[in-house]
C-alpha cells in the first residue's frame, strides 16, 4: 500500500486528519500519565539512599517535562527547517504550534526543578551552569514566540522565526554537555548528574510512563493548536467557509 | 513607522536576543570553571582575599557541631586528602545536609581563617536506590552467626561425652 505523505501537507487534509486523531492522543496522554503518577506515588520506596525522603517524587513531572522541552525544542526546528526548504505552509504552522507547547513545558521544568531545589539542596534557584542554560532555552521560546506574534505577514514571520529557532539550536548541545558533564571534575555544579545508571526499576518505570505521557499530551495539544491555526490562516479559502464548525 | 523600518527593527531585536543568549551562555561556562572551589584550591591561596566565593567538598565525619545558645553551626570541609576548611554558619541547614556528604556553601574567608557561610547547600548524586533495599543487602550479604547452643555440639558429636 502506498501512502501519498504529501496529501497530508495540504492544509485542508491535515484538518480533517488531526481531528480524527487528537482524541487518541488525548486518551494515551492521560492512560499513560496516570498510571505513571499511580505507580511512581505508590510503588516506590519513600526514601532514598541518598538521603532524599519522600519529595524526590517531584522527579516525575520534572524529568519529563525537562526531556519533552528540549525534544520539543529540536521538533520546532525541524518543522522551521522543513519550512524554509520545501516552503510549505503547514510545517510553518507546526513549528509555531510546537512553540508554545515547548515554552510551558520548559516552565513546568523550571518550576518543579525550584521546588525539588528548595526542599533537596536548599535553594529555589542557583546559577548553576545546568540551571542557567535551561533558563536561556525559555528566553528562547519566548524570544520565538514574540517574533512570530511581532510580524503581521505571516510568511515574513515564519521566515524570520524559523531563523531565530535554529540560531537558538546552539543552545541544545551545551543543556546536553552541561546536564551529562563528561568529566565531572572539569563541570563541578549543584545539580546531579543526569546519569540513568542506578534508579530503582520502579522508579524507572514511573519516569518511563510519564515521559510517555507527557509526549502523547504534547502531540494532542499541538495537533490542536495547529488546527486553530489553519483556520486562522485559511479563513479566506472556501473550505474553511464550508465547515460545519466555522458557520 | 515604515514597514521596512519596522522588518529592520525586528531583525536587529532578533539579533539582539540570540547575542544575549549567547552572552550568558558563555557567562554560565566562565561560571562552570570557577563554580565552585575546592578546599585544596582555597588552601593555596587560588582564591583572591576577601572575595564572596562557594567552597564544596565533603562533610568530615563527626565535625558538625551546633551551638546550644545561637542558631551557629560549625563544620569541616574536607576533600578527603587531608585539606580541611572549617565552616561557620548561622543559617538554616537543609534537610539533606549530612556528615558524609557532599556541600555547597557560599561565603567569604574571615581573619582567623573560617569559611564564614552565607549560604549552605546540600548537593545529593542521581542515585536514586531504596534506602530500605541498601539494608536488606547488608543483612543478606552479612555473614551468619555460628549457632553454638548445645543441641548443635550434640549433633556435632554425635554420643554423649
Amino acid at each position: 500500500m502506498k501512502i501519498n505523505w504529501f496529501k497530508y501537507a495540504a492544509p485542508l487534509n491535515f484538518y480533517s486528519l488531526a481531528g480524527k486523531v487528537i482524541p487518541f492522543f488525548w486518551v494515551a496522554a492521560i492512560a499513560l500519565t496516570a498510571f505513571g503518577l499511580y505507580w511512581g506515588f505508590f510503588k516506590t520506596p519513600d526514601s532514598l539512599e541518598n538521603g532524599m525522603k519522600e519529595y524526590y517524587r517531584i522527579i516525575f513531572v520534572h524529568l519529563g517535562s525537562v526531556w519533552m522541552a528540549m525534544w520539543l525544542y529540536i521538533m520546532m526546528v525541524f518543522w522551521a527547517l522543513v519550512g524554509l526548504v520545501f516552503n510549505t505552509k503547514l510545517s510553518y504552522m507546526m513549528a509555531s504550534a510546537t512553540s508554545i507547547t515547548g515554552a510551558l513545558l520548559t516552565v513546568v521544568a523550571l518550576a518543579t526543578g525550584a521546588i525539588w531545589g528548595k526542599t533537596s539542596w536548599g535553594t529555589w534557584w542557583d546559577w548553576d551552569p545546568k540551571l542557567t542554560t535551561f533558563l536561556i532555552l525559555l528566553f528562547i521560546y519566548i524570544g520565538y514566540i514574540a517574533l512570530q506574534s511581532a510580524i503581521d505577514d505571516t510568511r515574513r514571520s515564519d521566515k524570520a522565526s524559523a531563523v531565530l529557532a535554529l540560531v537558538g539550536l546552539a543552545l541544545v548541545p551545551v543543556i546536553y554537555s552541561a546536564v551529562n558533564c563528561p568529566d565531572p571534575t572539569q563541570c563541578s555544579s549543584l545539580h546531579q548528574e543526569s546519569s540513568m545508571k542506578n534508579i530503582e526499576p520502579n522508579i524507572m518505570r514511573g519516569i518511563i510512563f510519564t515521559t510517555l505521557g507527557f509526549w502523547m499530551y504534547s502531540f494532542a495539544a499541538i495537533l490542536m493548536r495547529v488546527r486553530n491555526i489553519i483556520l486562522q490562516r485559511e479563513r479566506n479559502t472556501t473550505w474553511v467557509s464550508k465547515l460545519k464548525e466555522v458557520n | 513607522m515604515k514597514p521596512r523600518t519596522k522588518r529592520i527593527a525586528f531583525v536587529l531585536l532578533a539579533l539582539l536576543t540570540v547575542g544575549a543568549a549567547s552572552a550568558l551562555i558563555s557567562k554560565a561556562m566562565d561560571g562552570n570553571l570557577n563554580y565552585l572551589y575546592a578546599p585544596e584550591q582555597v588552601l593555596k591561596g587560588e582564591v583572591p582575599a576577601g572575595t564572596v566565593f562557594r567552597l564544596g567538598g565533603l562533610v568530615k565525619k563527626g565535625s558538625l557541631k551546633r551551638s546550644d545558645t545561637k542558631l551557629e553551626a560549625r563544620f569541616v570541609v574536607t576533600d578527603n586528602r587531608g585539606n580541611e576548611i572549617t565552616v561557620v554558619t548561622n543559617k538554616i541547614l537543609p534537610d539533606l545536609f549530612q556528615e558524609e556528604k557532599s556541600q555547597v556553601s557560599r561565603g567569604k574567608m574571615n581573619d582567623e581563617g573560617l569559611f564564614v557561610a552565607e549560604e549552605v547547600l546540600a548537593k545529593h548524586d542521581s542515585e536514586y536506590m531504596p534506602a530500605e533495599l541498601k539494608d536488606v543487602l547488608a543483612k543478606e550479604h552479612a555473614p551468619a552467626p555460628a549457632k553454638v547452643d548445645g543441641s548443635e555440639i550434640g549433633k556435632m558429636t554425635g554420643q554423649k561425652i
